[in-house]
């Protein structure tokens, strides 16, 4: 620049660049404020206080997502994940079984059989064990109705053998106030251990229902644990005199093995298969929904890909994600052209046009969806044209509808103006100078639109991809009604999870799995394209 | 600068009209021809047309009747890409998403040139106007002079012979104006490029040029070098959109020797040249005088010459120059600059004195 010079002086008049070049050339140490602090720290305070009066202005909108939007979020993550009625419904046995060793071929042991009769007795009371059997019977397909047999059957047990033989050593132990008074007593609870526990939810479940724990007969299993108790023979430290009584009888008593009640009742329960899907799945928290959702189940060593013909949902999510790109893709190749047009024409017509797209935004999608069956079907509008045109044999009529084929094209229909008005709005504020440029400088009509118009699109383009993607992804309604069964979505397999099978576990994994995709997708956008090259408007 | 071996005539008009909705004429009557090496310089109002000129050009917009010839080739059927004309912006227009040097680059490559010649060619257009430095940056990245200069490098990458500019300074602060000024006639002094420049501000214009065409309503109103615009204006428009004048309304008396007589609507006489066409005695004119050309001291009037009464209104100091406004012959609105001398008389408002010119420079021009 030395020849920028003032031909008077001589000197040399400041230019725009200097500014420039004092800014990069300012590295020395921290800049200081007027009161001697870095610059920095001074800075970042006065920033603080302005962003905290502007959190205080957004708080309640910001409660009111994080309430509506973050917290179904969350609920999903964690019910994808959640197992807690397992161990809930079955406490006693959950813990009874966890020293069993699923893969030696045997059984478990009499005690889980006697912790299960207690759960189950408990469950059926409490008319819990249904739920567990739908739970269960995702994994296990026969444990549904195992559980609902089994509530029914515990009730009929051959238990009151052990009821009678307390009550003919002392008719007090058929007294429940008697139990009351034994149970307050620490030094009996801690004697019987499996009776006390048993007891108190007994206790429980009664005052839930209003009823009087001194006033109702004691079950029979509440005499099964007690004997169990008595039989295990630690009982030296209670202060009920009967339970010294009791422990010195037991020995002869005659017994009833539980095992082989709970299989007179259903053969299954001596099947190891269903005690290892019960072990599998007693944590609280289970992968068991997400390997489900990618086609896999917990296997006797560790995951392992579920038989051919159970297999569904891998499939479902290419095929989702497959029809999302072509739609997405026949958005663009549909939608560019019209937000060209729409973009260089006048101001008037341009929004006169601008109404035609957005007028399906105005027609209720179902009306949208329906109208495409009309056109679509066999004896349809589009095959009637072409068999009057004789294109088509009448015989051979086009299978449009209820397919693939027919949910991209109303799709695409559908989310169309998604596409286009991003699109739209970048493309006008792209002056046409930079065509006039380029082709005053040489390129062809043609390398002017792809080498500089075209590029500025892009972040438009990107916007609507995104935009149409993710709706396409998580589309629901148009796939139900016209997608047949080789079109529909993902998330028609949701929605029959929620709402006909009731697996939300499954459904939530699987809505968590498409977050997951989306989120990688947008990354993936990010570092190819860059999200800050996105333009919605 | 004016190459003759390729005659005075690279760039042609001619009896060039154009209207954009068939009613109205933008470009009335266009005639100019420019030699090969020539700095010329469109001024004008706003709405006068300029632009349109300059895309026909530029191939942009077709002419609606007459010849526009480059090199003596008629080019109206040409596509602006085929016609090598470089071409600068007033927004600049440069690609957003490019880098400095890919901007740079872009003409090159459409015209298939090799990598390592490209780049050379880049590096010295980046030199040319001292942005060597910037070449990996965004044009968003620079500054408004910044890209200014960007773009002109791009019009220039190429070697077109022809460059057109509309108004390229109009959106930079005054200061970088004029230190833009002198880099954009500096580089195309030293390239011998043909330059087409637009612009509304008429010291541009006469600063930068070798010829100014002052356009108004579809017109060239006058085309001639930037001092003979200044002192010898060819009709009132001229006069009046070129610098500051004062105008003085009569009519015309006799003619006598290259002398017009003026008889000024309060009856006093002046003595002026007749310059336009339409000054014959009998006739109204408008008599244009340049401030700077009254002089009021009796001691360096000449002998003879009309001398009016004035009043004196206003005194305004301006550091080099003393403004002061009379009351001349009805017209309030009559400015006088005298230079800042040590001799200087400074008019106080409230005195009466007498002015007077030489008949030269008071030019009777049309009404
Ligand atoms: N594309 C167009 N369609 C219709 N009329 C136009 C068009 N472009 C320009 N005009 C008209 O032509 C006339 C001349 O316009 P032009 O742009 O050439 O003026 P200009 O001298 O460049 O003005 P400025 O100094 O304001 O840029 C104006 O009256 C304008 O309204
Ligand atoms: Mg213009």
């Amino acid at each position: 620049m030395s020849d920028v010079t003032d031909a008077t002086t001589g000197k040399r008049a400041p230019t725009p660049d200097d500014a420039l070049r004092i800014a990069d050339s300012n590295q020395g140490g921290p800049v200081l404020a007027a009161d001697g602090r870095p610059l920095k720290r001074s800075l970042n305070r006065a920033l603080r206080m302005q962003k905290l009066r502007a959190l205080a202005l957004i708080a309640p909108l910001l409660i009111f997502v994080l309430i509506t939007f973050i917290a179904p979020i969350a609920d999903m993550l964690f019910r994808s994940v959640e197992n807690q009625i397992v161990s809930e419904t079955l406490p006693e046995t959950v813990v009874a079984l966890s020293d069993w060793q699923p893969d030696g071929g045997e059984l478990p042991s009499e005690k889980v059989f006697e912790a299960l009769y207690v759960d189950i007795f408990m469950a059926q009371e409490r008319k819990l064990h249904t739920r567990l059997g739908s739970r269960l019977n995702y994994e296990l397909t026969g444990m549904s109705s195992l559980l609902r047999k089994s509530g029914r059957g515990v009730k009929r047990f051959d238990t009151d053998i052990y009821t009678e033989q307390f009550t003919a050593l002392d008719p007090s132990w058929a007294d429940p106030a008697t139990w009351v008074a034994m149970m307050a007593d620490k030094a009996n609870r801690d004697a019987l251990p499996l009776t006390a526990r048993s007891w108190a939810r007994w206790v429980d479940f009664l005052e839930e229902e209003g009823d009087d724990p001194a006033k109702e007969d004691v079950e029979d299993f509440l005499f099964t644990t007690l004997y169990s108790d008595l039989v295990a023979g630690n009982t030296g430290g209670a202060t009920d005199p009967r339970i010294a009584v009791a422990a010195d009888a037991v020995g002869g008593f005659e017994t009833v093995s539980l095992r082989d009640q709970f299989k007179a009742v259903d053969k299954d329960w001596v099947n190891p298969e269903v005690w290892r899907t019960i072990l599998t799945y007693s944590p609280d928290y289970t992968s068991g929904y997400f390997l489900n959702a990618v086609d896999m189940q917990q296997g006797h060593d560790g995951p392992e890909t579920r038989p051919e013909n159970q297999q569904i949902y891998v499939k479902l999510f290419t095929r989702t994600m497959f029809m999302s790109l072509v739609i997405t893709g026949s958005c663009i190749l549909l939608g560019y052209p019209v937000a060209w047009i729409l973009a260089n024409l006048p101001m008037r017509t341009a929004n006169m046009l601008m109404i035609l797209v957005l007028l399906p935004f105005w027609t209720s999608l179902l009306v949208r969806t329906s109208a495409w069956k009309v056109m679509l079907q066999q004896q349809g509008v589009i095959n009637d044209v072409l068999v009057w045109l004789g294109l088509v044999n009448d015989s051979a009529r086009l299978v449009m509808i209820n397919n693939q084929f027919g949910t991209i094209v109303a799709m695409t229909h559908i989310l169309l103006p998604f596409m286009i008005l991003p699109m739209y709005s970048v493309m006008q504020t792209i002056p046409p100078s930079y065509m006039r440029a380029a082709k005053s400088l040489g390129a062809t009509d043609w390398t002017a639109f792809w080498r500089v118009y075209f590029p500025q699109c892009v972040p438009g383009i990107g916007a609507g991809s995104i935009l149409v993607f993710i709706l396409s992804i998580g589309y629901y309604i148009t796939p139900e009604i016209v997608g047949g069964t080789t079109g529909t979505f993902i998330s028609n397999r949701i929605a029959y999870h929620i709402s006909s099978s009731l697996n939300w576990g499954l459904a939530a994994a699987l809505g968590t799995i498409l977050l997951a995709v989306v989120l990688i997708l947008y990354w993936a956008y990010d570092r190819i394209v860059g999200i800050d090259n996105v333009k919605l408007g | 600068m004016v190459d003759n071996m390729s005659g005075d005539r690279f760039v042609e008009f001619e009896r060039v009209q154009k209207s954009y909705d068939g009613e109205t004429l933008v470009v009335k009557d266009l005639n100019l021809s420019m030699p090969r090496g020539e700095f010329l310089t469109m001024l004008g109002p706003s709405g006068s047309g300029k632009t349109t000129c300059l895309m026909m050009l530029a191939g942009f917009e077709t002419a609606t009747h007459g010849d526009i010839r480059l090199g003596g080739v008629s080019i109206n059927n040409i596509p602006p890409h085929k016609r090598g004309i470089g071409m600068v912006f007033q927004n600049y227009a440069l690609f957003p998403h490019m880098t400095v040097a890919e901007n740079l680059s872009f003409p090159l490559e459409v015209r298939k040139m090799a990598k390592s010649e490209r780049e050379e060619k880049v590096k010295r257009a980046l030199d040319m106007v001292q942005m060597g430095a910037f070449g990996g940056r965004r044009p968003a990245q620079l500054s408004g002079g910044q890209q200014q200069r960007i773009a002109l490098a791009r019009a220039l990458v190429f070697e077109a012979e022809l460059v057109l500019m509309d108004e390229p300074l109009g959106a930079l602060d005054k200061q970088l104006r004029e230190h833009m000024q002198f880099e954009i006639k500096r580089i195309a002094d030293n390239l011998g490029i043909t330059v087409v420049y637009v612009t509304h501000d008429q010291t541009e214009a006469l600063t930068m040029s070798d010829r100014v065409a002052v356009f108004d309503d579809g017109r060239i109103q006058q085309l001639a070098p930037p001092d003979k615009l200044y002192e010898e204006p060819e009709n009132s428009f001229v006069a009046q959109f070129i610098g500051e004048n004062n105008t003085l309304e009569g009519e015309v008396m006799e003619i006598n020797g290259g002398l017009a007589v003026v008889k000024l609507d309060d009856g006093e006489l002046i003595d002026c040249k007749p310059v336009h066409p339409s000054v014959k005695p009998g006739a109204r004119t408008q008599v244009s005088i340049r401030p700077e050309r009254v002089e009021y001291n009796k001691a360096r009037l000449q002998e003879g010459v009309h001398t009016l009464k004035a009043e004196v209104l206003e005194f305004i100091y301006m550091g080099d120059i003393f403004r002061t406004r009379l009351r001349v012959a009805g017209n309030e609105d009559f400015v006088i600059k005298t230079r800042n001398a040590p001799d200087q008389d400074r008019l106080e408002p409230g005195r009466q004195i007498e002015i007077g010119w030489l008949p030269e420079d008071c030019r009777a021009l049309d009404a």
